[in-house]
């Protein structure tokens, strides 16, 4: 099963590519001249988020270096602890929606503290792979079009996040306890 | 946006003087604002060369076969994009790309369907309710299989890193899920 799932993603993208090259030539499209023009933006859209990147890498830079994750983890742990939430995997929860490379240093720490077989390990792999780092993603969209005004959308993220964390921890116990 | 700015922001500075460390805090902040110019710039190539593809694909009419297949589901989920095709289809071509855990390939189609719908928008620095929408079902991360994961998992010697894969998908599921939930709901509060 794994197996067919990686070799899929291994051959969908040059698939991908080459069905729209075929299609483009089948209707008579210039392609090398409408991929030189789609192209070009490329760089345009990567310094247009630039600003938006900024703000937010800073922001939870600052957040993660204070101390503030500290606090509120030892809030936290009390309650999680009341769940059978490994101790280990809370800082993960929290930076899950702030920092992708942070998560990615989290769960390399869990995985040399705990062990790669344990239910720590387990827990977080879940949380990181099934959520997106959603400061992250709002920067990105929402800088490469100019909106400044975000409304409900990052409200609605976190707020997913939040049920997905417990979703997560729900699950796994199910799974694996 | 601007109280979760000021409030990570303030919050983290008061936590420093707690914690005495605000010395790193702010060496970090300026490090990062460093990093976040160098991650822009390694972003270039790989969106250059998918908008590229993206815009053979849009320019040839594939794009819009496409969005004619999907049409109706999607209006039910972003029902202010009736009259705009480009939108729905890059929207599909975002939400698949993510599915198969393509992120590089995701985020192009992404920026175009943002872009289409800011070409209708009429307060261009304010999101609409379809913008909104589309992000919180970008930020749940919906994923099929996480290859990462799995990768860094197998890299540090797990026996079945697989194992994971339904859990995951489950509450991947239940994120999204509870995203459109949550937009849907909110979007009467924030005007």
């Amino acid at each position: 099963m794994i197996k067919i799932l990686n070799n899929l993603s291994v051959f969908i993208l040059p698939f991908m590519i080459a069905f729209i090259l075929i299609f483009a030539l089948f209707k008579k499209a210039p392609v090398y001249e409408n991929f030189i023009d789609g192209a070009k933006e490329g760089f345009s859209i990567a310094t247009r988020i630039i600003p938006y990147l900024v703000a937010i890498m800073v922001c939870t830079a600052m957040f993660r270096e204070s101390g503030a994750i500290d606090i509120i983890e030892k809030i936290l742990s009390p309650v999680l602890n009341y769940f059978k939430v490994p101790s280990e995997t809370t800082l993960i929860m929290l930076t899950r929606s702030l920092s992708g490379s942070a998560t990615l240093g989290v769960l390399g720490d869990i995985i040399n503290q705990s062990g790669v077989n344990s239910y720590a390990v387990k827990l977080a792999a879940v949380i990181t792979g099934s959520s997106e780092t959603t400061f992250y993603v709002a920067s990105v969209y929402f800088g490469s079009i100019g909106i400044k005004k975000f409304r409900h959308a990052l409200l609605a993220g976190i707020l997913a996040d939040v049920v997905g964390i417990v979703a997560a921890v729900w699950v796994c116990s199910i799974f694996f306890l | 946006m601007n109280y979760i700015f000021a409030f990570l922001i303030l919050f983290s500075l008061i936590c420093a003087v707690y914690t005495g460390k605000l010395d790193t805090v702010m060496t970090s902040a300026l490090a990062s604002a460093g990093r976040a110019v160098e991650l822009a710039i390694a972003l270039i190539g790989v969106m250059a060369f998918w908008l590229g593809i993206v815009n053979i694909a849009k320019k040839s009419g594939l794009t819009n076969v496409f969005s004619k297949i999907i049409k109706k589901p999607l209006l039910l989920l972003f029902p202010d994009l009736k009259n705009n095709n480009e939108a729905l289809s890059n929207i599909t071509l975002n939400i698949s790309a993510n599915a198969l855990g393509l992120m590089n390939a995701a985020t192009p189609f992404g920026i175009k369907a943002m872009e289409s719908m800011q070409r209708k928008n009429p307060e261009k620095e304010k999101a609409t309710n379809s913008m909104c929408t589309f992000l919180a079902i970008n930020t749940a991360g919906f994923q099929l299989v996480p290859a990462m994961v799995i990768a860094i998992l197998a890299s540090n010697n797990m026996e079945n890193p697989q194992i994971i894969i339904i859990p995951t998908l489950i509450v991947t599921s239940i994120a999204f899920l509870s995203a459109i939930f949550f937009v849907k709901i909110l979007e009467g509060f924030f005007k």
